[in-house]
Order: C-alpha cells, then sequence, then structure tokens
C-alpha cells in the first residue's frame, strides 16, 4: 500500500486512548463466534501488558442488533445503554472499553446526541432511575478493543516470538485489513485515522512486520446488515457483499484477512465456504480459501500462543496456510481436542474448501 | 403536528439524519443496499423532501425502506452531513407505529427479527447467543460450526469461556437481577409496547393471508416470512 498521502489523513485521526485501568464490556457476536478472542485479549493485557482490566457478570448486550435491525426503541437502547455506564461507575471506573463494533459505534452516538441534545440525557436518566433507581456517570474515555491492542502494538512487537513474515522467502505476508463499518463511519474523528483509510488495523500489521493490500472495496461492508442476514430471506445481500469483496482482493493474493469487527470474520469466513460450496470457487491457491483472522487472533499468533488454545479451529477457512507461513510451531493432533484433551472428533471436509 | 412528515420531524435520527439533500446520489453510489436491491437512498430522500403525506405513506408500507443494511457508509460520504441510514431507521420506526410493515414482504419480516432477537435479548441478556444458530436454519455456517453445535461446552471451555457458568466471562448466564432490570427498562422505555403492536398487527396480517400463528418461531407464518422471497427485489 503507498502511504505517502494516507499518512497525513492519518494524523489528522488520532484519538486519545487511556493508557491503564479498562472497564471490559464483552460482545454478543464475539462470544458466540469467536470466545477465544475475548480470552486472548483479557490474558494480553493482564499478562503480557500488566494491564488492570474489570468486568462484571452483571452486564448485558447494549441491544444494537435489535436497535439496528429496528426491533427495540432508540430510547431502549439508551437507557440500556446508561445501565452500562451505571456499572461502569459503580465499579469506579471510568475508561469503557467495548469488544463489539456496533457497540462502539452506538456508544459514540448515544454521547453524541447526549452531547447535541442534553434534553434527551435528561430523559434518560429520568427513565434509568424509574426503570432501576440506577445514576451514571459518562466514560472519560470510550476506545474499542482494537484501539487498545493498536495503542501497545509496539509493546506487542518487541516480545513476539513470530513475525508476520513469510518464513521461506523473508517477504511480509500481504495482509487485507478490514473495518466493522460502525468503527467509524458514522463518526470518523472517533476512530484511528478516520473512515476513509483507518489506521487501526493497519498500525499492527506493520508494527508486526506485514503489508497491508490497497484493493478497490476495502471499505465495503461485509454485508451483515443486521436484519439482512437474521431472516433467511434476505441472506443473499450478506452473501453479496462478502463476494464484491473477496473478487476484489483476490487479484492481489493475499495471505490472510484481518478485521476488528465481531461479526465481519464470521462472514468473511463463512461465506467463503459457501461460495466454494455453490459454485466450486476458492480464493486462494490451490483449493485454499484467504484465512480470516480476529486482531486479538493475530495478536495472539505473533506472540507465540497455542493456535488451538486461541480458537483457531473454529475457523471454517483453515488458518495452517498462515501458521505455516510464519514458522510456527503447532501439533496438527491437537486442534479437535476438547478441555481435557478428549478428541471431539473431526468436522465434515467441505467438497471444494481445502481443509485439515 | 399530526401528518406524517410532521412525525418523522420528531425523531432525532430524522433531525441528525437530513438537512438539505442537494441530490447528488452520492450515498447511491456507495450503498450496498443499492448494488444488491432494486434500491435508491438519493430517490428515498427525495420524496422525504417533498414533505408530501401521500408519498411518505407509500414509502412506509413498501419494501423499499426495508432494504438498507444500516453499514452507514453514507453518513461518510454525503457531501452535506446527511445520512439516509439515520433516516431509514426513522422511517421503519413509524412503520412499525403504525402499522404499515405488514403490507410489504420485507417489512413483514419484522415479527421472526422481533421473536428471534428481541426475545433473545429478554430472555438471556444477549441478543445472539451460540443455542441460538440452529445449523437448520443457519446452513451456511458450515460444517466446523456443526461440529462446534455439538460440542459447545467441551470447546468453549478450553477456549476459556464460562459457558452457562456464573460469575463473569464469556457466555456466562447473566443474573436474574440483571434481567429483571433489563425488562424494567423495556417497559419504562417503550420496549415492550413496540413488542406488542408488532405482535398485533402481524397477527392480523397473518388471518388476511389465511397463514396459522401461534407464539412460536416455526409456525407457517412466521416460516413464511423468514424464508419467502418473492425475487421481486433485485434488478
Amino acid at each position: 500500500m503507498r502511504d505517502e498521502g494516507k499518512k497525513r489523513i492519518w494524523q489528522e485521526y488520532q484519538k486519545e486512548i487511556a493508557d491503564d485501568n479498562y472497564y471490559y464490556v464483552r460482545s454478543c457476536i464475539r462470544q458466540t463466534f469467536f470466545p477465544g478472542s475475548e480470552h486472548t485479549f483479557v490474558k494480553i493485557l493482564k499478562e503480557e501488558l500488566a494491564k488492570n482490566l474489570y468486568e462484571t457478570p452483571a452486564h448485558t448486550t447494549c441491544t444494537g442488533i435489535g436497535y439496528h435491525s429496528d426491533v427495540v426503541p432508540f430510547e431502549t437502547t439508551m437507557t440500556v445503554v446508561a445501565r452500562q455506564f451505571s456499572l461502569m461507575s459503580e465499579a469506579g471506573y471510568k475508561n469503557y472499553v467495548p469488544s463489539c463494533i456496533t457497540s462502539f459505534g452506538l456508544y459514540t452516538e448515544i454521547l453524541e446526541i447526549w452531547h447535541e441534545h442534553p434534553e434527551i440525557e435528561d430523559k434518560i436518566k429520568e427513565w434509568l432511575w424509574k426503570a432501576t433507581k440506577r445514576e451514571f456517570k459518562k466514560p472519560e474515555n470510550l476506545a474499542h478493543s482494537s484501539d487498545i491492542i493498536y495503542k501497545f502494538r509496539e509493546n506487542i512487537a518487541s516480545i513476539a516470538k513470530y513475525k508476520l513474515v513469510n518464513n521461506e522467502n523473508g517477504k511480509p505476508l500481504k495482509v487485507v485489513e478490514h473495518i466493522g463499518c460502525h468503527y467509524s463511519k458514522m463518526f470518523p474523528q472517533k476512530g484511528v485515522g478516520g473512515a476513509e483509510y483507518p489506521y487501526v488495523l493497519t498500525g499492527m500489521v506493520k508494527s508486526w512486520g506485514g503489508e497491508v493490500i490497497d484493493y478497490p472495496e476495502r471499505r465495503h461492508c461485509c454485508g451483515f446488515g443486521f436484519r439482512q442476514y437474521i431472516v433467511q430471506a434476505n441472506r443473499g445481500y450478506s452473501l453479496g457483499c462478502s463476494k464484491k469483496k473477496f473478487e476484489s482482493m483476490e487479484p492481489y493474493e493475499p495471505d490472510m484477512i484481518i478485521t476488528n469487527c465481531p461479526g465481519c470474520p464470521m462472514f468473511l469466513d463463512r461465506w467463503q465456504y459457501v461460495i466454494s460450496e455453490t459454485e466450486g470457487k476458492t480464493y486462494g491457491k490451490d483449493g485454499h480459501g484467504i484465512p480470516v483472522f480476529t486482531y486479538e487472533e493475530v495478536a495472539g499468533l505473533v506472540l507465540g500462543y497455542d493456535p488451538w488454545e486461541i480458537g483457531l479451529q473454529l475457523h471454517q477457512v483453515p488458518c495452517e496456510p498462515v501458521l505455516e507461513k510464519m514458522g510456527i510451531r503447532y501439533d496438527p493432533a491437537k486442534k479437535y481436542l476438547g478441555k481435557n484433551g478428549e478428541y471431539l472428533g473431526k468436522p465434515v471436509s467441505p467438497d471444494y474448501l481445502k481443509f485439515y | 403536528m399530526n401528518g406524517l412528515f410532521n412525525k418523522l420531524m420528531q425523531d432525532v435520527r430524522f433531525e441528525e439524519g437530513l438537512s438539505a439533500c442537494i441530490n447528488c446520489g452520492t450515498c447511491t453510489a456507495i450503498c450496498p443496499a443499492a448494488e444488491f436491491y432494486n434500491y435508491d437512498p438519493r430517490v428515498m430522500a427525495d420524496i422525504i423532501q417533498t414533505r408530501d403525506d401521500q408519498q411518505i405513506e407509500e414509502l412506509l408500507k413498501s419494501d423499499t425502506i426495508w432494504y438498507c443494511g444500516e453499514c452507514m457508509s453514507c453518513k461518510t460520504r454525503c457531501p452535506r452531513g446527511n445520512a439516509p441510514g439515520l433516516i431509514i431507521i426513522a422511517l421503519r420506526s413509524l412503520s412499525q407505529e403504525l402499522g404499515y410493515f405488514t403490507e410489504s414482504e420485507k417489512g413483514r419480516q419484522q415479527l421472526v427479527v422481533k421473536r428471534i432477537i428481541g426475545h433473545s435479548i429478554l430472555e438471556s441478556g444477549y441478543c445472539v447467543f451460540p443455542d441460538l444458530v440452529s445449523t437448520e436454519l443457519h446452513p451456511e455456517q458450515g460444517t466446523v460450526w456443526k461440529w462446534e453445535f455439538e460440542h459447545f461446552k467441551e470447546i468453549f471451555e478450553k477456549l476459556g469461556a464460562n459457558y452457562k457458568g456464573n460469575g463473569p466471562g464469556a457466555l456466562r448466564i447473566i443474573p436474574k437481577e440483571s434481567l429483571d432490570e433489563i425488562q424494567s427498562i423495556f417497559e419504562v422505555t417503550g420496549g415492550n409496547k413496540l413488542f406488542s403492536k408488532i405482535e398485533d398487527f402481524s397477527k392480523k396480517k397473518a388471518k388476511e393471508m389465511g397463514l396459522r400463528i401461534d407464539e412460536s418461531i416455526d409456525n407457517p407464518y412466521c416460516m413464511y416470512i423468514y424464508k419467502h422471497n418473492s425475487g421481486n427485489h433485485n434488478s
């Protein structure tokens, strides 16, 4: 990717990211599909970076998916978010870190609305009190969990065991970075690097030795579209969006995709499977797909964590080609073992997509 | 102040989403929905700007307002700072308020969205939970998900999750006191009222269409609106 012009844009879009004492809030989608990623995030912060991170079992969904599929009124969502802030205030924290991009976007939007319409914030305070007898303070710092890893990307690089470099030829791995739409499309100034050329994942990739691919549809949505995926009759929309991206990135021969939104890695992973099953088409070489990762997984890999302990066996597009290229030592026999080492059987191999 | 445009004006999303559209079409050029569906956010904004309640009513009863994926790509690019995606949220809200959503194929789908996501929020505290993503309704999830579905506990515990356990962590049981607070918030702020409206208008429509409906998700009306695609939505 050519950086000259983008560096100016990146300088314009910098944000304050708290240094420590994080109040962590989990994501419905990431927990469901990639729970190992959240575990890896907590481990990196606590064990590698010696940061203080707190979470409570009492937090719930922000209702974001319900709100964006239009079955939850804005007033309800704002009051649920106010309750989340109340739990943070109650625990004595000020730095709010959501794992979800939909949540991050919604919190950002709500804080902006309250800033512009203080009468709405007053109404929400009244409703929260009426419903729960709770009060709240707004976060002093709101950062997505990918912002936190971005902030400490050089610290991670300094203790890394592996790099995003092809072990055989010494060249940087070619990486597609995919940013969740709600990270900064609504409020570019709230995302590292803005909305057109976000830097949050690019920064990580560069610090860890990789090279980012600039391809035409890099800002196109993965296709979640909320109701467009939830309802079976609409899923062609979701598939169509991901397919457009794959076709656009394919000529650049990416080694991998890195994402910062909980839903995107799942869609970019699963739709490659569907396209291969229905059309016999794969987007990597020799029947391989393009492996898709969360940023926590990539951080875990460069830090030398066991791929099967961070959840890479949950991806339909196998991660092994990237492990091989990076020279990561791993035990293929342990891929499908449960917590106590018991063999859980192997998933059925797809018809076209190469499987391990 | 009872006209449809005036009702839209009372919605802060509408106020934030539309100041003055110059009809340049930049939103349509960037919109993923416009590429897939017979959808044009430029035209939608233009109709709204007429302030003609008859045209707005047609919009509220049409498939058009249900095509958007709410990705908000339009907001980034609009040279006037409008957000057609926010206008859509306000239109959908009003369509459900008035019961117009049941007049279109895509609008009718709101009942299953409410019964899947809405119920999950109130019953579990999550919008989505693994057990909800069945392989029957989600064949696209693939063979690894099917394997995972059969071994949730063993796999999730290996990955550090607290699957259906007490205390903090991924996939934990959310305490009853928290769910009670969420239920109370829904009651006080109109969430439950919207759920009831979606149910009531949908049941009326099911009767009109001659399809059986009950409180489950797999009754004939729900399965019809969940799976039926007339094929009339794409160019």
